[in-house]
């Protein structure tokens, strides 16, 4: 049930993408061609908070959240291979229900195991 | 209720009459672009006055009340006025980055408004996968939000994107077991399949226990998902100054301001489509007249009526509850709601298998 029934899913999404790029550059055009334009050394400064800026900040920084990271990869793998389960599961069945309780179990097993270690503690 | 694929296929069908199949593929095409765009405004500027109006009733102001009457023409205003604001170009900042970001940010929006069926017939991009595609796309745009922090040459951007970062990528979870259990409920993933299904009952209703925790999951985890309410972690002025998007002006700015209302809409709009039903009216069965009354009402308006009470809920939220710190937030999701996400799917899982559905 297409909008228009002759044109495919893969060109209506390119569609879509293009029309996004397409907006962006056409504000971004506009909106240069009617701005004002100056210029000052202490324009180009970074705002960040009103004072002057200290250091480099596209730096190796220290972040608490990779451990998110990692264990987001492993949830998101698991929600990915569910996905299609979920879709067939009245033809599966109780067996298919086994076999995916089992599955998860082993996850949750996962996810206790890294609240145990402490992974999921803010540091 | 009126199938739009009527009309479609009329304009179809007159294009390839007078014209080769792609010449009229092409034109065809572009009328979908204008459409989105328009689509995609008309929602940006609605709901910049209802999130300024509901906001100022929540604190017992009128809100903008000046431009036009009632302060309709407002946000027109404000549109134009970040139109003519400088773009300002600093040093230090990753240029190609730092303009790539909303480029990023608002394509992935784009999409995932094209993603979404308003009516019987009037839906843009429809993959049997649908639920799962707009579910992808949507990670896409943490990836606008990264760059934008990293490229920015700030430290306190940085600091935003990676909360923004850790926050999307865990809600994401919970937000995909909770649509998961209502695709084990309907057994597809093809959104007007899935609205169709539907019609006889919500499946907040079909699912019973289960549906309704899967609900309050996801309205939870799409607030966050938007960077909203409670969890605008990313953007806490008080610690970071906007959040990853300080640095940006002008139109720049109002990028991401125009995605994050547009990304309200469509977790709205999902919910909508996915736990009240979309585009079908309320039925209760056995009321036969009650049921006629509410077929008079066009689909597009069920949809769109829906999806704006949930963004009333969500706004409703971000006036109401204090800001959670990142460790509590980050504790929520893993702690909480994820377990209680899978655990609710398996639930779920064993109500159909066993036949215990509305």
């Amino acid at each position: 049930m297409n909008l228009l029934l002759e044109i495919s899913n893969g060109d209506l999404a390119v569609t879509a993408t293009l029309t996004g790029i397409g907006l962006v550059f056409a504000a971004l055009l506009i909106a240069k061609l009617i701005s004002p334009k100056s210029y000052s050394v202490k324009k180009g400064e970074t705002y960040e908070c009103g004072i002057p800026t200290r250091g480099e900040s596209m730096i190796q920084f220290k972040s608490g959240y990779y451990i998110f990271a990692i264990l987001f990869l492993l949830f998101d793998v698991e929600t990915v291979f569910l996905y299609p389960w979920a879709t067939i599961m009245r033809s599966l069945g109780p067996s298919g229900l086994l076999c995916v309780a089992i599955f998860m179990f082993i996850l949750i097993l996962g996810l206790a195991y890294a609240w145990r270690k402490g992974a999921l503690k803010w540091q | 209720m009126f199938d739009f694929g009527i009309v479609t296929n009329w304009i179809n069908d007159l294009l390839v009459g007078c014209m080769p199949v792609w010449a009229a593929t092409l034109i065809e095409c572009v009328i979908i672009g204008v459409l989105i765009l328009l689509a995609y405004t008309v929602l940006a500027l609605f709901y910049i006055l209802y999130e300024r109006k509901l906001c100022a009733w929540f604190q017992c102001r009128l809100g903008p009340m000046r431009v036009g009457p009632w302060g309709l023409l407002q946000v027109f205003a404000d549109m134009f006025k970040i139109l003519i604001k400088e773009l300002i170009s600093l040093k230090g900042t990753d240029k190609f980055l730092f303009k790539l970001a909303p480029y990023i940010i608002i394509t992935s929006s784009v999409v995932m408004l094209a993603c979404l069926p308003w009516g019987r017939g009037l839906q843009i991009i429809d993959y049997n996968i649908g639920i799962f595609f707009i579910l992808a796309v949507s990670s896409v745009g943490v990836l606008g939000i990264l760059l934008a922090g990293w490229s920015s040459n700030n430290k306190y951007t940085l600091i935003g994107a990676m909360r923004s970062g850790a926050q999307m990528i865990s809600y994401e979870l919970s937000l995909g077991l909770a649509l998961m259990s209502i695709v084990v409920l309907a057994g597809t993933m093809n959104i007007n399949e899935l609205v169709a299904q539907q019609e006889r009952c919500w499946f907040i209703f079909q699912g019973w226990l289960p549906a309704v925790v899967a609900f309050v999951i996801y309205v939870i985890a799409a607030t966050a998902e938007t960077n909203r309410g409670p969890f605008d972690l990313p953007e806490a002025e008080h610690e970071l100054t906007a959040g990853y998007h300080t640095e940006y002006s002008g139109i720049h700015f109002g990028f991401f301001y125009l995605a994050e209302y547009l990304n309200l809409f469509i977790v709205s709009g999902i919910a909508s489509l996915m736990f009240l039903g979309g585009w079908m009216p309320f039925h209760i069965a056995g009321l036969d007249c009650f049921n006629m009354v509410m077929n008079w009402i066009p689909g597009p308006i069920w949809f769109l009526a829906k999806a704006f009470f949930i963004s009333y809920v969500i706004i409703w939220f971000k006036w109401t509850f204090p800001r959670v710190r990142i460790d509590q937030m980050l504790a929520l999701e893993w702690k909480y709601m994820m377990p209680f996400a899978l655990v609710n799917l398996i639930v779920m899982a064993v109500f159909v298998a066993f036949g215990w559905t509305f």
